[in-house]
């Protein structure tokens, strides 16, 4: 054996020895200081070999020594805490990676809050502070030296990455700021920049480095999920450093691709939320893409299509970064055909929730703003029949939103891929949705959006319209000049002008026979127009004569076209359809539930009849409902006095009155709650049943369980709301068997509005069938729904669903609360 | 805020015209007899003459053979009028003393809805302008001796269509006479007379011009169409129209406009069965006076304030809005 060696054995053994024994301050100074040779860095350092020797066998086991003998006595050996400067010393100065994993492994094995504990754990905060965890990445970094065992990396970069883990268990309430992870992981980052740094240095210098390490410790930390905190140091310094040196580029690009696979998804995600665009993605990761299969795979599918979690901007980064080489827009063009095709698919359609429809459509467009004509052109069949499949399903939708989502896409995915085809134009409102997604469409220089235009110029001369005058005191802008007449404006009161309005025809009807023959064989528009529009005064002004015509009068309006754009048509035809059917329910009812599924009706007909049903069924059981009926009826005395309506004589009628009347006593006219049967009870029947009946038999032309499923939904929400509202009839019971049986027959309908209209037809169940009868006569149906709303809330894909069916599984909750005290 | 006042009702209503009134002019007043007399014209030709203290008719003028009259105006000196008709007769009559005869009649050449003006001073003569022989022509006549003076033409070029109303006036710093014209295009044009040249012309409206009124102190004037707005202009020292503004309607169609005597205010005639008056300095809309249940043709204020409308539902309503103090 090397005499050098053993000698340093030796030494080492003694020095251990004296350790142990010894009281003596001075002795163990001076046996430390012998020590201290080993490590260098003194004025008579001992021969490289030796210090290579000591490092690698007996450095360890001596600072578990030295951890061993810390105590309070201890310390107080020698003065003025020499004996603590030159302990810490091994730890600070010796080799960075054994400090580190005995610092972390006597931390550990050190119990309970103790004097030692804390000492180690503020050696550790020394050791950070000092940035030794840059030595410590750095000494895995170096090819020169002997690296170390992969098992002993392992261990490292588990100690590494879990520090703040560890500590935190290890320490619970004492544990330092700098082991928190919101502070130590900044502190990583920057020991990163440092170790790089230094491998930068070290290339430069010609020597080899591998930095497969803290590809790892970056990796680890981005899968325990400290991206933000990490990154967010890196990036910024990175993206700095790169700019002028393609070294560091190099490197860079290294750092990346020498993630391991199982961490890739990790970084990648955390970098491209983390740059500011796809300028920076594309200077920090290279032609990553191209290189790596699990990036590619991660960067073209799965934060595309397995996942809807990122932001615009960073979805912006992502794809610009496709784009930005010419080697990497292949992948563009093939990234576009894959979302268009999921697009396009009706069952994704279906089953996706919609802030993911959205999300796809989103990534659709800012695709279509990064591809040129040439690369669109080449694919064009392809995209065409995949985007024609798409819109087709989603205009198909019951859901507005997902419609509207459609009609945006279509009109401009078909703009970019068919400039040359007549221009498709949808009709939609605008809408921050939209708005946000065609800005998305521009280009990616995308200035202000062209809606801006919308607001026209109004021209400055025109002067606002007689109305304003309303308000008399309102200022008038007063033309300057040329007028020095003293004339006062104040003696020209203006007078009440609110009749001023639009001239209307005065052959409005005066009987409901009348408005029939009007509104059916009339060729004159205004009368025809005057008659609809005063059919519902005239419904309820002479219910007696309505009840004659109800039938013939509810099928003219049924059947009636807007054939002169007449403003407010359909609301026109809803109110006097619903007066007709209020007026006189029974048969009206029966007459609209049986044209609900009869042959040659159009599906706007269709649910205008399911509308005027629920309005008119809500009409008759508002409480108070006969109360108003008189629309014009004397106000009586108790009218304020400050009504405006009433006329100037009847306010000095009036007055005469009080003031030649005594009163004893003065109170308030109080008004109780209006009471009053609910006139609903008698036919709600005939309002239900004809509508349930039948869902299931198509018609040539109508078809619920097929294609129209919009109707569909509406008769569900239908059925729920008259459900709702026969609350307190006796028929509710009967009406809610038949409609828990309905809903059972459609639960598993693939239509998210069709689900939403059972699930609140469920809830109006629970709300309007009295308890005791529910538990009684329901029980299985009550049983098997509560695990059909349980399975609702958890799987679906709609929102909205999963929020109906919470909400019913609260009723059944609160039933459940309600009958509990009554068994108990 | 204080209420407003509810909307004015009619002082009273003259009814038994038996037609509908195209025309209305009060005259007199000032020769003593208290209140003045109102002069309706009406579809079936005749004209009536109303007393405003009884209320009643006075007289009835029958002259235009059945045909409509358009336009009544009298003379400042002594008991003369003139009636326009759509038999394309101007008659004047003589009205002093109970008389009630024709005294002369001017042939017109236009079969046009335009109605004349006049132009006198204190002296025998006056000047009287009608539509003349072409369809876009001016016919100016010296009166009584019925004189053509000129025929003011546009320029070839021009094409404003016929013209609809005529306004005669004269400023004061200058004797010479000035026409104010609207046309079918909805153009008001500057006449000078003498020179039979056009001053200025300026595009008030889409729709031909129905109406017009001018504020000679203020030089400006308003003018009414068949479209849903007024518009104001006025003239500059240059004797160059043009537009100050426009003033929105609720409903289309002006038959007619008319200024107050006092340049207060002024009032139309809508087609929309309601008289609007207006504050005239900053067109705030004063009343509205929601009384006739037809076409309202014809407005007109008395020197004292009072206003008449004359609508096709055969009614004359009397107002009194904003008394003159």
């Amino acid at each position: 054996m090397d005499p050098a060696l053993s000698a340093v054995r030796l030494t080492v053994r003694e020095a251990i020895h004296t350790l142990s024994s010894s009281e003596d301050g001075s002795l163990i100074l001076s046996t430390l200081g012998s020590l201290k040779r080993y490590l260098g860095e003194t004025e008579n350092p001992a021969l490289p070999r030796e210090q290579e020797e000591f490092a690698r066998v007996h450095f360890s086991a001596f600072l578990r020594c030295l951890v061993g003998k810390l105590s309070p006595d201890w310390l107080e050996l020698l003065p003025n805490g020499q004996l603590e400067e030159l302990w810490a010393s091994f730890f600070l100065e010796g080799p960075a990676d054994q400090a580190f994993l005995v610092l972390m492994e006597s931390i550990e094995g050190t119990a309970g809050p103790s004097f030692r504990l804390m000492k180690m754990a503020q050696l550790l905060a020394g050791f950070l502070s000092a940035g030794r965890m840059a030595a410590v990445m750095e000494g895995q970094c170096r090819q020169h030296t002997e690296p170390a065992s992969p098992l002993l990396q392992e261990t490292l970069l588990t100690r590494v990455v879990g520090l703040p883990d560890r500590l935190g268990n290890h320490l619970q309430q004492e544990s330092l700021a700098v082991f928190l992870p919101q502070n130590y992981f900044p502190l990583l980052g920057e020991e990163v920049v440092r170790v790089l740094q230094a491998v930068v240095d070290c290339l430069r210098g010609g020597l080899d480095c591998s930095i497969s390490f803290v590809s790892q410790v970056l990796g680890k930390a981005c899968v325990h999920g400290r991206q933000k905190e990490i990154l967010g140091v890196l990036v910024p310094r990175l993206t700095a450093l790169i700019q002028g040196s393609c070294l560091w580029q190099r490197v860079c690009w290294r750092l990346v691709e020498c993630v391991p696979d199982r961490a890739m998804e990790a970084v990648l995600t955390g970098l491209v939320e983390a740059v500011p665009g796809p300028e920076v993605l594309a200077r920090l990761l290279g032609n990553l893409v191209m290189k790596s299969k699990k990036a590619q795979f991660v960067l073209t599918r799965k934060l595309l299509f397995l996942q809807y979690r990122c932001t615009t901007p960073t979805l912006q980064s992502l794809l610009g970064y496709l784009a930005m080489d010419s080697q990497r827009r292949p992948l563009l063009v093939q990234v576009l055909k894959e979302l268009l095709e999921t697009w396009g698919s009706g069952s994704a359609v279906r089953h996706t929730p919609l802030p993911q429809q959205r999300y796809i459509s989103e990534a659709v467009l800012i695709c279509l703003a990064h591809l040129g004509e040439a690369e669109l052109r080449d694919s064009r069949d392809e995209l065409l029949a995949s985007l024609m499949a798409g819109v087709k399903c989603r205009l198909d939708s019951s859901l507005p939103p997902v419609r509207r989502l459609g009609m945006i896409v279509a009109e401009v995915a078909s703009a970019r891929i068919h400039p040359e085809g007549p221009p498709l134009r949808f009709q939609y409102e605008e809408d921050e949705l939209s708005r946000e997604m065609l800005a998305l469409a521009t280009s990616r220089p995308a200035a202000d959006s062209p809606l801006e235009a919308g607001s026209s110029v109004t021209p400055v001369t025109a002067e606002t319209p007689d109305k304003e005058t309303e308000d008399g005191g309102a200022p008038q802008p007063r033309p300057e000049g040329s007028d020095s007449e003293l004339d006062s404006d104040d003696e020209f009161v203006p007078y009440d002008m609110s009749g001023d309005r639009e001239m209307k025809s005065s052959k409005a009807p005066v009987y409901i026979r009348d408005c029939i023959e009007a509104l059916t064989i009339s060729e004159d528009w205004e009368r025809w127009e005057a008659a609809l529009r005063a059919l519902e005064g005239l419904v309820f002004r002479s219910p007696a004569a309505t009840r004659e015509v109800s039938v013939e009068l509810a099928k003219v309006l049924l059947h009636l076209e807007d054939k002169t754009s007449v403003a407010g048509f359909e609301g026109l035809r809803q109110r006097a359809l619903v007066s007709v059917t209020v007026t006189d329910p029974a048969r009206v009812a029966e007459y609209l539930t049986s044209q609900f599924y009869a042959v040659n009706y159009s599906l706007r007909q269709r649910m205008d009849i399911l509308d005027v049903l629920t309005l008119a069924a809500q009409e008759l059981s508002r409480p108070g409902r006969l109360g108003r009926a008189p629309q014009h009826g004397s106000p009586g005395p108790t009218s304020q006095p400050g009504s405006a309506a009433a006329p100037a004589w009847r306010a000095v009628v009036e007055e005469r009155i009080r003031s030649k009347t005594r009163r004893f006593s003065k109170g308030f006219a109080r008004q109780g709650p209006a009471t009053g049967p609910n006139e609903f009870n008698s036919v709600a029947g005939s309002f239900f049943f004809p509508l349930i009946q039948h869902f299931d038999r198509p018609l040539v032309t109508f078809d619920l369980l097929g294609d129209d499923q919009l109707v569909l939904g509406r008769l569900a929400h239908t059925l729920g709301a008259l459900m709702y509202l026969a609350v307190n009839t006796t028929v509710a019971v009967p009406m809610g068997k038949a409609l828990l049986e309905f809903v059972w027959a459609l639960r598993f309908h693939g239509d998210a509005y069709v689900r939403r209209g059972l699930l609140s037809a469920v809830s109006s169940v629970l709300l309007s069938v009295p308890a005791e009868r529910l538990l009684a006569d329901l029980p299985d149906e009550l049983l098997e729904a509560r695990s059909w709303l349980a399975d609702v809330a958890e799987k679906d894909p709609d929102e909205d669903c999963r929020m109906l069916a919470v909400k019913a599984l609260l009723l059944l909750e609160r039933l459940k609360d309600r009958l509990l005290p009554l068994s108990s | 805020m204080a209420a407003l006042p509810p909307p004015p009702d009619p002082q009273f209503v003259l009814r038994g015209t038996r037609s509908a009134v195209h025309a209305l002019h009060f005259c007199g007043g000032a020769q003593g007899q208290g209140r003045p007399l109102l002069l309706s014209g009406s579809l079936s030709g005749l004209v009536h003459i109303w007393s405003l203290q009884t209320r009643r008719a006075l007289a009835t003028l029958d002259g235009h053979g059945g045909h409509c009259v358009t336009w009544l105006q009298t003379l400042p000196q002594g008991h003369q009028l003139l009636s326009q008709g759509r038999d394309l007769k101007l008659c004047l009559w003589d009205l002093a003393e109970g008389r009630n005869a024709v005294v002369d009649s001017v042939r017109l050449e236009s079969i046009g809805f335009c109605r004349g003006s006049i132009l006198a001073g204190g002296h025998q003569r006056w000047t009287l302008a009608v539509p003349g022989r072409g369809s876009d022509e001016v016919q100016i006549l010296e009166m009584p001796s019925k004189t053509s003076v000129c025929t003011l033409k546009p320029e070839a070029d021009a094409k404003p269509g016929m013209p609809m109303c005529l306004e005669l006036w004269q400023a004061d710093c200058s004797p010479r006479p000035l026409l104010l014209a609207g046309y079918e295009d909805g153009s008001v044009a500057l006449w000078d007379v003498s020179e039979r040249k056009v001053c200025s012309r300026v595009a008030c409206h889409t729709e031909p011009i129905t109406g017009l009124d001018f504020d000679s102190q203020k030089a400006r004037g308003i003018s009414g169409s068949a479209e849903k707005a007024l518009a104001v202009w006025s003239l500059d020292e240059q004797q160059a129209l043009q537009v100050c503004g426009t003033h929105e309607l609720t409903n289309p169609g002006i038959a007619d406009v008319k200024i107050r005597p006092d340049r207060k205010i002024l009032a139309t005639a809508g087609w929309d069965h309601r008289v609007r008056v207006f504050h005239w300095r900053t067109m705030k809309p004063l009343a509205l006076l929601a009384f006739h249940s037809a076409t309202v043709h014809c407005v007109a204020f008395a020197d004292d304030g009072l206003l008449a409308a004359g609508s096709r539902d055969q009614r004359i309503s009397i107002w009194s809005l904003y008394p003159r103090a």
